[in-house]
């Protein structure tokens, strides 16, 4: 049975914030770094405010960003990292793209335990400690770093044994125990910036329609920490992802499973597909389609894009109602700026046909796979051994 | 020694008769003793709004609710069973921390799970088997997902384009345009000295022994070339 959307909608309509819910983190952030306990990395230059579940407005720095990379995205999905910093680079935001960055390791934490709670922390405060000596500051493109990181930060600040064991550690490190005055996901820059992005949109985006799948790891885990604008579902969702697909001009429609996981689950991605690739076309993709049908489905977390894309292949062979296009937000926003599809979207390694979609944004896809294909014959004909941030644009 | 009341699992029921009531509460313990314990878990008004979240549930014969209600009634046979039967089926997702009592179901799994890796359960063992490879490619490059293990024969069910990417492999990383996403065995290029200081890490925090008693072959591979690397740049441990 379908779920009466409206009825709940209409419900809800008059939901008021409880500002006094939600703990604020801050004071006892400061606090710990004013007594020594922690360095606390500091926002600066230009910022953007965005409020988050409880109205607890946040900071997000604009530029001289440290990007802390998903080992998904840059592994599988590599066009979802390269549209990160493309589009950045087209705002004219400078960061730094470091090799001094582990993974946050909670991919393998969630899938197997093999590590404990001074381990995770470790691991993240060494990532954190990385980006203060740059002086850059850090912007986290995955749901589960940022997740993860979230968690850590409150059991850092709730538990003075493991802070003690975590500044041992860093100390045999010879770094110091650093956690940024935020923890930013790169979808709550994206939200923050989408008017400027809109200002330089050259694609025309008002006939393409989007489901959105938001991440589980970014809203579900330290809830209060997420972006939620009463504007966008009337605060009842985050608002990451939807604003920013509203700015481009699209049209967002609504579908009743958007509270499910998308059926990643970590370890059965690997071992167990059968949950993986039942959940995900069962109860989002197919949900979406019937609900919805939309051109494409926008999330904002590697496992979900992962998912939701590379499921649907062994479900279609079943003849079940699937067959949408995939992508983060951040390859969406990239197109919408005029950005290729397959050198800066890297769409190629995407498994769910996304052609139609490009074609409905008026990109010739057989023209651009072709500006590709020359692009990579310049590289074996050895012209030139990478391809560059002035080749993608050429 | 068992408990008594008609609240708990008997052990005939819960099964594992073979593991003493002891055993069993010294795991129980240890799961209990973790400093984040007493934040996951905060009694149960047994709702089910956890169950309904929950994507595991759906799938398979688990739930979130008896997850909380066993740990909260301290109930040691049934967490035993749940820690041999139940728990790697959760998809940590994290849905269930919509329980209105602030419990986090997929905490305490999270938990039960490092107990279970620590004392070598073979749930454990079963859970790690196949997933080897995952751990020692995290631990020793510091990226857990690398472009080579896109591999058709892996992953025959993502369709063609799998095939696709690793024909091209070499030519479409060199495509990109980033420098750091030129590699094909790690997710982007982590520095040698990062290395380092990850693998510090896992020997100072103990999360490299955890593996010994679930896969001493792969703990014996880490620990060598973490030596032989800390070694190298004359650190002793
Ligand atoms: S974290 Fe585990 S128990 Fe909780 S909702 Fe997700 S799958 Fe279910
Ligand atoms: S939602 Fe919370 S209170 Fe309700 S059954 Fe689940 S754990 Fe218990």
């Amino acid at each position: 049975m379908t779920i009466p959307m409206e009825a709940l909608m209409h419900k809800k309509a008059n939901f008021e914030r409880d500002t006094e819910r939600y703990h604020d983190f801050r004071e006892e952030l400061l606090n710990l770094a004013d007594s020594g306990e922690i360095m606390l990395q500091r926002i600066t230059g230009e910022t953007a405010e965005v409020p988050t579940k409880y109205g607890r407005m946040k900071r997000i720095q604009k530029g001289h960003l440290w990007h802390h990379k998903s080992c998904g995205q840059c592994g599988h999905i590599p066009g979802y990292s390269t549209s990160i910093f493309w589009v950045m680079r087209k705002l004219g935001y400078d960061s730094l793209d470091p090799k001094d960055q582990t993974s946050c390791t909670a991919w393998n934490y969630y899938a197997s335990a093999t590590s404990n709670a001074a381990a995770q922390a470790a691991v993240a405060v060494r990532n954190f400690a990385a980006a203060h000596e740059t002086g850059y500051y850090p912007m986290i493109h995955c749901g589960t770093s940022y997740g993860h990181y979230k968690e850590v930060r409150h059991e850092l600040m709730a538990h003075p044994e493991l802070r003690r064991e975590v500044r041992e550690v860093m100390k045999k490190l010879g770094k110091q125990l650093v956690l940024p005055e935020e923890i930013v996901h790169y979808s709550e820059w994206f939200h923050a910036m989408r008017h400027e992005i809109a200002a330089k949109q050259t694609r025309d985006f008002s006939n393409i329609a989007v489901t959105v799948h938001p991440a589980c790891h970014y809203y579900k885990l330290v809830e209060g920490d997420a972006i939620y604008d009463p504007d966008v579902y009337g605060g009842q969702r985050t608002a990451v992802v939807t604003a920013l697909a509203e700015s481009l001009g699209a049209e967002v429609r609504n579908y009743s499973t958007w509270f499910d996981c998308c059926g990643f689950g970590f370890r059965h991605i690997l071992v167990q597909r059968d949950f993986t690739r039942s959940f995900a076309t069962l109860r989002k993709i197919e949900r979406m389609k019937e609900e919805a049908d939309p051109d494409v489905v926008l999330t904002h977390d590697t496992g979900c894009v992962t998912t939701l894309d590379k499921s649907q292949f062994a479900t279609q062979a079943h003849g079940r109602n699937v067959g949408i296009a995939v992508m983060s937000e951040a390859q969406f926003a990239a197109l919408a700026m005029g950005a290729h599809p397959y050198k800066v979207c890297q769409l190629h390694w995407h498994s769910a046909d996304y052609r139609p979609l490009l074609e409905k944004m008026g990109i010739d896809h057989e023209q651009a796979w072709a500006e590709f294909q020359a692009d990579l014959a310049r590289l074996e004909r050895g012209e030139k051994r990478y391809l560059d941030w002035d080749d993608v644009d050429a | 020694m068992t408990q008594s009341s008609a609240i708990y699992k008997v052990p005939d029921v819960a099964g594992h008769t073979d593991v003493s009531y002891e055993e069993k509460a010294r795991l129980f313990a240890e799961v209990k003793s973790d400093v984040r314990f007493s934040d996951y878990l905060y009694g149960c008004y047994e709702c089910g709004i956890c169950v309904a979240a929950c994507p595991s549930a759906r799938f398979y014969d688990f739930s979130p609710r008896r997850i909380a209600q066993a740990a909260a009634r301290e109930d040691v046979e049934l967490i035993y069973q749940q820690m041999q039967e139940d728990i790697w089926e959760c998809s940590q997702c994290f849905s269930c921390l919509r329980c209105p009592r602030g419990n986090n179901p997929g905490g305490i799994i999270t938990i039960m799970r490092e107990v279970s890796i620590n004392n070598g359960l073979n749930s454990a063992k079963e859970a790690l088997g196949g997933y080897s490879r995952i751990i020692y490619k995290i631990m020793s490059t510091g990226t857990q997902v690398s472009p080579d293990m896109l591999q058709p024969d892996a992953f025959p069910d993502w369709g063609p384009e799998t095939g696709d990417v690793s024909n091209n492999l070499d030519l479409w990383r060199r495509a990109l345009p980033s420098d750091t996403l030129h590699t094909t065995s790690t997710g982007w290029d982590v520095s040698e000295r990062t290395l380092v200081e990850l693998y510090l890490i896992w020997f100072h925090t103990g999360a490299l022994s955890m593996i010994k008693d679930v896969d001493s072959g792969l703990h014996a591979i880490l620990q060598e070339i973490m030596e032989e690397r800390l070694e190298d740049e004359g650190i002793e441990l």
